[in-house]
């Protein structure tokens, strides 16, 4: 049984129809990529897989793990192991990471049938966690992305990824606005966390986090649909050929 | 009124012409500003106004000279001028291939992204000192770098004022160009080697900044405490784009910085950061203006002052948030510390904000060193005079910890512990 | 509702038939001299306070009343109050279910005991749990250290040299219009002292107060803290009353002498809904510290905009290196309106004041800050620090800031903060996917956004108040 399976998703944001019929199928083990011109609704289709009130979905539907997702909560989903790295974290002043994270991770625990862990033990599973995006303790006692950088942002959320150890995490534009060393972090850190259990959905703008974060497929996303999939090679053409390449291809219909 | 430079070369692309056309007649049309001007209203540059300025003369540094100047790093890519002319012996422009360090004056006809760039960006009637720059274009920086590069050293742009510049002016107009997900960090630095002498350097620097782009820009200006700098920079920043700019400032009779961040994409982040000294007579002036066009994009500024004597600080710092900047970051922070009673701040935030989604945070402080805090160090067996360069210059110190380049770092923290009196000279 | 030796002394169930209790003397309404004195005679006061009022009362009559216009209320007769109103003169419900259902549905959420839900609902109650035999060991407990503690008429009658020498220094009669009608006819309220170098062992609460009867509309607490002493104080569990009251003019006067500390907290603890809504109350307290030298005044608020309230707690930093401060968050829901803010006078050297006032704005709630911090030229080298934030929840809530600062000397250091973000669905639905549910991310953002008020609250208010935010803010996301 594929982890999930997209078939002709429809979402509209109030009177806008963005996504027209998307259709994607990604099974444990993968990584999919998703690029795209401005516009295209990538983030669009990151956020309806994650149950964002803005949208609404219009037609289509959504199987994740046998079970119809898109008729579940947002927390119902997260709880069952889909993670969403946001392309802009949002920030909580007054909540510290420490204090957020562990509500987080008892969440997930609660809904695996665990025991919520106190604070001290939580330090432990801190420290490995931290080790992932490399970074030290101090992170913990600050607010959850007050104050953050950009790069610290993308950065915290591949941390809160580590310790949510979803199934299905999907990355909206990690990269977007990272210099190349914050970008190498981010990236390691999400290599480090695939297993073949999970699967990795890569939404970008730019071609350049795929070096890094090595995808299984492209998808190309143009005027909310799906036009053209390959490997990772699609991916280096579209760089070099730019997306007025793709958008003229799928305007002529040249592709099935 | 006007002082009206010669030209120096002739032959100009019909673009350049018809802009530098475009400049004098503005610049003859508004004149200069004058305190009934919001904009001027703390900055009298009557002195200015009523100055002539003639075309500063040639002259011959070394490179011994401009030791001083270059961090110790005398193999950093660099761009030198002189009394506002290229010095093709001073400089040294070996980079990565692709990237472009060149004279404007060499270059304007071959060049295309001069073109595309130049003037494109900053009105030509931003300020009457852009139009009066502008009517004079002549010389200045280009830098160009390609898309994807990292560049591994910062390029100088060096601009010095050599003996036997007084009474003159030059208009140095650079243009930097970042392109698509490239990395690169510039000095700009405005020096001289004419300490008492009163000329005026009119500057504008035009730095676009392409989509995922990473920019660190450090203006250092250090003119003559005689002379005469009103500078702009224009800042265009591109989708998901980084800008950082640290701007010193400590020469100058009258010394005027127009800051002016353009964030004309979402998820763009710029971050300003400033440091100013006044002393003596000096009038030294801040305007910073932040436009918020695009949603999700941050602003972090924060500019600090040290006024002491009878100098005259000017703080104007605007942030503009237009309706579709939903979700708009914007912090801004002003402190000047006050060492004298006749030492003076005029200072304004200017927030305005029509989108209502959004956070924006903004602080001013105007003071003296904390009583409190020198009690402290005098308690601990430090002489009130010590303790108060000691404060001063931790007041400081703590935006220069922002310049990320090290070496540009340790050297403005010695300009700061000079200035100040502590360290190994006091 | 908060201390569990209470519930223990308290097991009795009261029965009641319905009450009426009218004293035979009561008086005419209108306000004149002779109503003045007829109230200080009623409660047999001393020659120096009735002139005391009398002086308070003449002057009065020469001041006109302010208006201002953030405020609608009915433009009030003062001739048509009744000034003295003798206590149980109000009738009573015969039992719970006369009441309101909403307010005791809010009682019943904030975890309120049932019989303090009865006295406050204002049910007949026994004199038997009229707190005496509990106000009494609480009471012996702090006289043992010097420490006073009762209600003001207490004060007068035990303790009057104390009273007399500190009235109306906070807040003399002729500051404004309504301090010097509360001085005039001023009912009853609660008096503290603390002798030198005391600190106050527990947190003294009006719920203790000896006299829980009916306080009135001119509610006057004076509360003096002598040379390094410390107190805190809740004023609280003030739930709504069922009072016909149009006008409630208090005073509230905190003296803290050299080195001493004054912490004021107070938690609005009740949420009204529509039905009893913001017309006809209208409440204005005059709160005011003066701090002398090293001393320090805290005043600490949690107030959900339920009546149109006029509170401006302020501090007067009288002494050298005196400190106050200022930490209020105000939440408004539905149509209410909050309109807070703080002064804070600086006349002493080295002065330090700080004000965080977090304004929550729901529904189409409007809530206001307005501040003034004053540095007058003898106070060289004084700091104040503000922070106003503002988070507003929804698109029909508004949320502003009036800051006004003076400074009239070269060495004060004035920082100001303020902020206005918008908690949408953006920050719920990052909560949501990190798999908390719609309540807890609520709970936790705005915990989060007022952590810095809360945790200078002390601890049970400090858990009253997180659930008072939670009364009021349910169902401000849809």
């Amino acid at each position: 049984m594929s982890m999930l399976e997209i078939r002709n998703l429809s979402a509209s944001a109030g009177e806008r129809e963005i996504l027209r019929g998307v259709s994607l199928t990604v099974n444990a083990g993968e990584v999919h990529a998703i690029m795209g011109p401005n516009g295209s609704g990538k983030s669009t289709l990151a956020q309806v897989l994650a149950g964002h009130p803005s949208y609404t979905v219009t037609g289509g539907e959504v199987t994740y793990e046998g079970e119809d997702l898109l008729d579940l909560e947002p927390e119902e989903r997260a709880q069952k192991g889909v993670f969403l790295a946001f392309q802009y974290p949002v920030e909580i002043p007054g909540v510290t990471n420490a204090y957020f994270l562990r509500a987080a991770y008892n969440e997930i625990r609660k809904a695996k049938g665990l025991e919520e862990v106190d604070p001290m033990d939580f330090i432990d599973v801190l420290e490995e966690k931290l080790k992932v995006v490399e970074w030290g303790p101090e992170i913990m006692s600050r607010f959850v992305n007050a104050g953050f950088s950009g790069g610290e942002k993308k950065r915290n959320e591949i941390l809160q990824m580590a310790v949510m150890e979803p199934k299905l995490a999907i990355l909206d534009e990690t990269d977007s606005g990272l210099d190349i060393d914050a970008l190498r972090i981010v990236a390691s850190g999400v290599n480090r966390l695939r297993r073949p259990e999970n699967a990795t959905i890569v939404v970008t703008h730019y071609q350049r986090l795929l070096n890094y974060i090595v995808p299984d497929f492209v998808h190309v996303l143009v005027g909310g649909r799906i036009v053209k999939s390959g490997g990772k090679e699609l991916a280096l053409e579209l760089e070099a050929r730019g997306y007025e390449w793709i958008e003229d291809l799928a305007g002529t219909g040249a592709i099935a | 009124m006007t002082a009206v430079a010669d030209r120096i070369d002739t032959t100009l692309p019909a673009w350049l012409e018809a802009l530098r056309q475009q400049g004098e007649q503005r610049f003859a049309e508004l004149g200069f500003p004058t305190s009934k001007d919001e904009e001027w209203r703390f900055t009298p540059i009557s002195p200015i106004a009523r100055a002539t300025f003639g075309t500063a003369p040639e002259a011959t540094v070394t490179l011994e000279d401009l030791a001083p100047f270059m961090f110790g790093h005398a193999e950093w890519p660099r761009l030198v001028f002189v009394n506002g002319r290229y010095s093709a012996v001073l400089s040294s422009v070996a980079v990565e291939s692709g990237v472009r360090v060149e004279s404007l004056a060499l270059t304007r006809h071959a060049q295309p992204t001069l073109e595309k760039h130049l003037g494109r960006h900053v009105a030509v009637d931003a300020t009457p000192f852009v139009a009066w720059n502008t009517g004079q274009i002549n010389d200045g920086a280009l830098v160009h770098v390609p898309a994807r590069a990292d560049l591994t050293q910062p390029i100088h742009l060096l601009f010095v004022t050599a003996p036997g510049a007084a009474d003159s002016a030059v208009y140095p107009r650079n243009l930097v160009v970042v392109e698509r997900e490239a990395r690169a960090s510039i000095i700009e630095s405005y020096v001289t080697l004419a300490a008492g002498e009163r000329y005026l350097t009119n500057v504008v620097t035009e730095v676009v900044v392409a989509e995922n782009a990473w920019v660190e820009h450090t203006r250092i200006q250090r003119e003559s405490e005689q002379a005469f700098h009103m500078g702009l920079t224009h800042v265009s920043q591109e989708r998901d784009s980084h800008y950082r700019n640290f701007s010193f400032a400590m020469g100058g009779a009258i010394a005027r910085h127009d800051l002016r961040s353009h964030l004309n994409a979402a998820n763009v982040e710029s971050l300003l950061y400033g440091l100013y000294f006044g002393r003596d007579e000096q009038l030294v002036d801040n305007h910073t203006a932040i436009f918020h066009d695009h949603p999700n994009c941050r602003s972090w500024e924060v500019y600090k002052g040290i006024l002491d004597g009878r100098s005259h600080g000017v703080f104007n710092g605007k942030i503009f948030v237009t309706p579709e900047a939903q979700k708009t970051d914007a912090k801004q922070t002003n402190r000047a510390l006050l060492l004298s009673e006749t030492a003076k701040i005029d200072t304004k935030p200017q927030l305005e904000i029509f989108a209502d989604d959004v956070k924006c945070t903004h602080g001013a402080t105007v003071g003296a060193l904390n009583e409190n805090m020198l009690f402290y160090l005098q308690s601990r067996c430090i002489p009130h005079a010590a303790a108060r360069r000691f404060l001063t210059y931790a007041f400081a110190a703590e935006v220069v910890a922002e310049v990320a380049l090290e070496p540009v770092r340790a050297e403005l923290d010695r300009l700061v512990q000079e200035r100040v009196g502590v360290g190994a000279k006091a | 509702m908060t201390s569990p030796s209470v519930e223990s002394l308290v097991q009795r169930e009261y029965k009641y038939g319905f009450v009426t209790d009218i004293e035979a003397d009561s008086i005419p309404k209108g306000l004149s001299e002779d109503v003045v004195r007829l109230i200080s005679g009623k409660k047999d006061e001393p020659a120096w306070l009735l002139e005391w009022r009398l002086k308070a009362y003449r002057g009065w009559l020469k001041m006109t009343e302010p208006h201002w216009p953030n405020v609608t209320y009915k433009p009030i007769d003062y001739q048509n109050v009744i000034y003295y109103s003798a206590p149980k003169n109000k009738t009573k419900l015969a039992s719970l279910d006369d009441a309101d259902p909403k307010l005791i549905e809010t009682y019943q959420k904030l975890g309120i005991p049932l019989n303090e839900q009865k006295l406050l609902a204002g049910v007949a109650v026994d004199a038997i749990f009229d707190s005496v035999s509990v106000g009494t060991t609480y009471k012996a407990r702090l006289m043992e250290q010097g420490i006073i503690f009762c209600s003001f008429s207490e004060a007068v009658r035990e303790h009057p040299e104390l009273v007399q020498k500190y009235l109306g220094s906070v807040v003399p009669a002729s500051d404004n219009f309504f301090a010097a009608l509360n001085s005039a006819v001023f009912s009853d309220g609660s008096f503290v002292y603390v002798p030198k170098g005391v600190r106050c062992p527990m947190e003294l609460s009006t719920y203790f107060r000896i006299n829980t009867a009916e306080t009135g509309q001119f509610e006057r607490t004076l509360i003096v803290a002598d040379e390094g002493a410390y107190v805190s104080y809740l004023e609280g569990c003030t739930a709504p009353k069922r009072d016909e009251n149009q006008l409630h003019a208090a005073v509230v006067e905190l003296v803290a002498l050299p080195g001493a500390t004054i912490k004021y907290s107070t938690v609005q603890n009740w949420y009204a809904g529509d039905e009893h809504g913001v017309g006809g109350i209208f409440n204005f307290v005059t709160k005011r510290g003066k701090a002398m030298e090293k001393a320090k005044i805290s005043w600490t608020q949690v107030e959900t905009g339920s009546a149109i309230t006029w509170k401006y707690p302020s501090v007067i930093l009288q002494g050298d290196d005196s400190v106050g401060e200022f930490y209020s968050v105000a939440v408004v829901n539905g149509r209410q309106q909050a309109d807070t803010g703080t002064k804070m006078i600086h006349i002493g050297k080295n002065s330090k004041s700080t004000v965080v006032s977090k304004g929550i704005s729901a529904g189409q709630g409007n809530s206001s800050y307005r501040g003034l911090v004053k540095m007058l030229p003898r106070a060289s080298g004084s700091r104040n620090y503000t922070q106003c934030d503002s988070m507003l929840i929804g698109n029909k809530c508004g949320a502003h800031t009036f800051p006004y600062i003076d400074v009239q000397n070269a060495t004060s250091d004035v920082e100001h903060e303020a902020s206005t973000s918008k908690i949408g669905e953006d920050q719920i639905f990052y909560c949501k996917q990190r798999g908390l549910n719609t309540e807890n991310a609520i709970s936790l953002i705005v915990n989060g956004f007022c952590k810095e008020v809360f945790k200078e609250l002390p601890m049970e208010f400090a858990v009253e108040a997180q659930k008072l935010l939670g009364v009021s803010l349910e169902g401000s996301v849809g």
